[in-house]
Order: C-alpha cells, then sequence, then structure tokens
C-alpha cells in the first residue's frame, strides 16, 4: 500500500484540497445525473398513468 | 441569378425603411467602443492594446443583434414560405438575403471601426488591417448567424439563443481577425492571418446557404 | 444485418434491449472505477515532479475524453437521424448532451484544480483548457435549443442540425484557438508534459475511462428509455408496460 496512515491519504502530500475537490466534484455531478435521471424516468412513468386514468375513470 | 438580385434589392429596400433597426445596431456598435476605455482607463497604451479586440468584439456583438430580424419578418408575413416553395434553389435566395443583411450590418461596421480605432490610439496601418479583417470577418458572421437565427425562427427568446449558439462558431473569425491586427503592430506581419480570414470565408458562403435552407425547412414544418 | 439494426430502431424494441442493458453496463462501470480509482490511488507511485497532485489526472483527463467522445456521438446520432429521420436518432441525441455537458465541466472545473497548485492560477488560457470552455459552450447551445423549442420533433432536428455544424467546427476552433495560444504566451503549457507515464498511471487512467464511458452508455440507455416512455405515451405498448400498469391502483 502506497498510504502509511488515513491522514496521510486525505493529506495527498499537500494536493488535498485540489484532488479531493475534483474526486469530490466528479462524485457529486454524477450522483446527482443519476438522482435526476431515476427522477425523470419516474415522473414520466407518472405523467403516462396520469394520462391512463384520465382516459379511463 | 436575377432572382438573387432582386431578393437582394428588396431586402435593402425593406432594410432602408426601418431605418431605425439598422442604425441601432451600428449605435451600439459606437456605444460599446466607448464604454471600453470608460471601464478600463483613458490610458493611450493600454488602450491601443486592447482596441482591435474590444472593436471586434464589438463588431462582433452587433451583428449578433441583427440576426434574429433575417428572416423573421418575413415569417411573420408568410413571404418566407413563399422563398421556400419558389422554384428558385433555397439556397441562393438564402444567400441573396444573408447579402443584403451584411450590406446593411456588416459593411457600415466595416466603416466605423477605423473611426472608432482612433479613439483607441491606434496607427494608421493598425486601422487598415481592422479594415480588412473586418472586411473579410463580417461577411463569415452573416452566413453563420444565418443559421442560428433559422434555427431559432419564431422561438421564445430568441436573440439571447441565438447568440448562445453562434457565438462559440465565430471564435475563429475573432481570433484571426483580431489576431491579424495585432500581428501588424507586433511587427509579425498579418499575410497568414488574411489568409485564414479568406480560407473561412470561402467555405462560410458556400456551405451556410445550405445549411440554412435545411434549417429553414425544419423550423417551417 | 441491416435488417437486424432497423429493427432496434424502432422505440418499442430499443426500449427492452435498453432496459435488458443498463444494470449490466452500471454495474460494470462500478467495477471499473473501483478498478481505476484502486490503481490511481492505492498502487501508482506519486509524480517525480508534481507529487501526489498529478492524481487529478485520473479524472480530468477521462472526462476530457468523453466530452469529446460524446459530442462525435451526439453528431453521429444527429447525422443518422436527419437521414433517416427516425425519432429514436433525436431521443440519443438528447439523451447524450447533459452527460457531455457534464463532463466538459468537470473537464474544466478539474483542469482549474489541477493548474492552480501547478502553475498558480485557477485558469490558464491554454489551448486546451479554452477549447474545452468552446465545446461546453457549444454543449449548452444544444441543450438551451432543444429547451426552447416547444415541437419535440422539430426541436430534435433543430438540434442534429446544430450538433452537426459544431461538431465541423470543432476541429476549426482547436485549431484557431490553438494559435492565438502560442502566439501569445510563446512557451506551450501542456496539461499532459509527462513524456513517460508510469505503466500504472496509464493504467489508472485508461481504467478510468473505460470507466466514464461505460457509464455513458448505462445512463444513456436510461434516459433513452424515459425519453421514449413521454414521447409514446399514447400508444398501446407503453400503456400496457408492467411499470405503468402494475403499480396502477
Amino acid at each position: 500500500m502506497r498510504w502509511e496512515t488515513w491522514s496521510d491519504f486525505w493529506f495527498m502530500g499537500g494536493y488535498g484540497l485540489y484532488v479531493w475537490g475534483s474526486m469530490g466534484m466528479t462524485a457529486l455531478l454524477l450522483l446527482l445525473e443519476i438522482a435526476q435521471a431515476h427522477l425523470a424516468h419516474r415522473r414520466a412513468l407518472a405523467l403516462v398513468r396520469a394520462e391512463q386514468s384520465l382516459e379511463n375513470p | 441569378m436575377s432572382a438573387f438580385f432582386a431578393l437582394v434589392a428588396r431586402d435593402l429596400r425593406l432594410a432602408f425603411r426601418r431605418k431605425a433597426e439598422v442604425l441601432s445596431g451600428l449605435f451600439f456598435f459606437v456605444v460599446v467602443a466607448a464604454l471600453f476605455p470608460l471601464a478600463i482607463g483613458p490610458e493611450a497604451a493600454t488602450l491601443r492594446h486592447i482596441g482591435p479586440g474590444v472593436l471586434w468584439v464589438g463588431a462582433l456583438l452587433a451583428s449578433m443583434l441583427t440576426l434574429p430580424r433575417l428572416f423573421e419578418n418575413d415569417w411573420r408575413d408568410g413571404s418566407l414560405e413563399h422563398l421556400v416553395l419558389s422554384p428558385h434553389p433555397l439556397g441562393l435566395l438564402v444567400l441573396g438575403k444573408i447579402f443584403a443583411h451584411w450590406l446593411v450590418s456588416g459593411l457600415p461596421l466595416v466603416a466605423l471601426a477605423p473611426l472608432l480605432g482612433l479613439q483607441f490610439d491606434l496607427p494608421s496601418d493598425a486601422l487598415g488591417m481592422l479594415a480588412l479583417s473586418l472586411l473579410l470577418g463580417t461577411p463569415v458572421l452573416s452566413c453563420i448567424g444565418a443559421i442560428g437565427a433559422a434555427l431559432t425562427l419564431g422561438v421564445r427568446g430568441g436573440g439571447v439563443l441565438v447568440a448562445l449558439l453562434v457565438l462559440p462558431l465565430f471564435v475563429p473569425v475573432l481570433v484571426f481577425g483580431a489576431g491579424a491586427v495585432e500581428a501588424l503592430n507586433s511587427g509579425l506581419g498579418a499575410q497568414a492571418h488574411v489568409s485564414i480570414l479568406l480560407a473561412m470565408l470561402l467555405p462560410a458562403v458556400f456551405f451556410s446557404p445550405w445549411a440554412c435552407s435545411a434549417a429553414l425547412r425544419i423550423a417551417l414544418e | 444485418m441491416t435488417m437486424r439494426w432497423f429493427y432496434y430502431a424502432a422505440p418499442q424494441t430499443f426500449y427492452g434491449l435498453a432496459g435488458r442493458l443498463w444494470p449490466w453496463l452500471a454495474a460494470l462501470a462500478l467495477a471499473l472505477t473501483l478498478a481505476g480509482l484502486w490503481v490511481g490511488f492505492a498502487l501508482a507511485p506519486a509524480d517525480a515532479q508534481q507529487g501526489e497532485g498529478y492524481r487529478i489526472i485520473f479524472v480530468h483527463v477521462p472526462a476530457s475524453w468523453m466530452s469529446m467522445v460524446i459530442y462525435l456521438a451526439m453528431a453521429f446520432w444527429a447525422v443518422l437521424g436527419l437521414t433517416f429521420n427516425t425519432r429514436l436518432s433525436g431521443m440519443m441525441t438528447r439523451a447524450l448532451a447533459p452527460t457531455g455537458a457534464i463532463f466538459a465541466f468537470l473537464s474544466l472545473w478539474t483542469g482549474a484544480l489541477w493548474g492552480k497548485p501547478m502553475w498558480g492560477a485557477w485558469w490558464v488560457w491554454d489551448a486546451r483548457l479554452t477549447s474545452e470552455l468552446v465545446l461546453f459552450f457549444l454543449y449548452l447551445g444544444y441543450i438551451a435549443l432543444t429547451s426552447a423549442i416547444d415541437d419535440v420533433r422539430r426541436a430534435d432536428r433543430a438540434g442534429a442540425l446544430i450538433a452537426i455544424v459544431g461538431a465541423i467546427n470543432v476541429p476549426i476552433i482547436y485549431f484557431s484557438v490553438k494559435w492565438w495560444n502560442t502566439l501569445h504566451q510563446g512557451a506551450s503549457v501542456s496539461l499532459t508534459r509527462s513524456p513517460s507515464m508510469a505503466q500504472l498511471m496509464l493504467w489508472g487512467m485508461l481504467l478510468m475511462a473505460l470507466a466514464m464511458w461505460v457509464y455513458t452508455l448505462a445512463i444513456v440507455c436510461y434516459r433513452v428509455r424515459t425519453l421514449i416512455i413521454e414521447r409514446e405515451r399514447h400508444t398501446d405498448w407503453v400503456k400496457a408496460l408492467p411499470e405503468v400498469a402494475g403499480v396502477k391502483a
């Protein structure tokens, strides 16, 4: 293993802010993207169901 | 071919009836050019440095202002459909409209820019190169901008949307246009820039009417 | 062979295919990500000049690559859509755009975070970052145009045209920015200046790039399914879908 301790890992040789700032933003945006896609899918299904219940009351 | 000239003449006549629209674009150019020294300071060396860039960006924005109206008025009164349905090749007709637009919105900028360049204390050969680069560049702006105008026909938020679509595509023209004046100023010579501007102008004139026709057909169905 | 492709060009059949594919793609993407991060952070050594800070490349370079690949893919589907007038092509282009825009933004963000410790500035106008910025604007333009037009088919086709025009311009833009950069900066600053990357660094980068690519495939499959449901909701087959019918009270 490269890192002696966890705090070494987070410190990342002094570059912690930059490295974790990058990895963090990447993770954040991709997770948000996944969440948004999931929500959009649920909304689309709800839309179909709503229109169907209008047609067959 | 006569259809081309007839359309150009018609558009010019219509433009002159609505002088305010045409002049507002030019006035915008003048105002924007004055804003930068006000914001940055009157020091001559700085102004000489930023002058070509500022004037080029001003010209770019000013020609963007008039783009939405390129097809809009014709679209509203139905004459655009007549143009699309006419037996003449649509590309030729579109080229006529783009040419008329340039004559009214682009060419005056070419004439004005050297005058405004005096406000930036640019030397006379720089003024000449500024005019030449704009002469070669503004038609490209009209050509590329026309595609954006055709795509956004009747769409809400039209003007800003056209700008957002088209400004990234203008980057090469801006780089080489403003760069030509810079190159001249720094003694490097602007032949390469001018050749590249020409190399961008010819394909733009050839391909833009084709893309515009496609865009108009998409917008009109 | 062509019949096979045209079979999947129908929204109904593609919906099923994408539905079967995306979970596997997602799992694969996750596995590749974990592998890439392991290689990149646990195994790869520190860089001689940049210390531990270089590890940003494990997201920066893949994100840049993906932002360009996705734009090309969008242009591909755009050409297909305008040529064959298929509904699915328009949906594919639309589904790709948000992911491409996100990767372009991440490329810029991580580029800035890499630049600050290395060159002392949050932003440098080097050719690649600047071209990436313009690419980001092209993505925004596409998304703005397709969102602004109400008629879905017209929006698809207008978007396709602007995507194609953009794609043709990208090399021109890159060339002009490169020219502009060398004139104004003198020394060329390149972000991948490492002449010979340690094997592990390269592997880490490739794994992460592959991970992002598979992730893109997964999320696009998922998103296209949503678009299909929205647009084809008046058809019987959508109404009969288990997701729709099954949960209904």
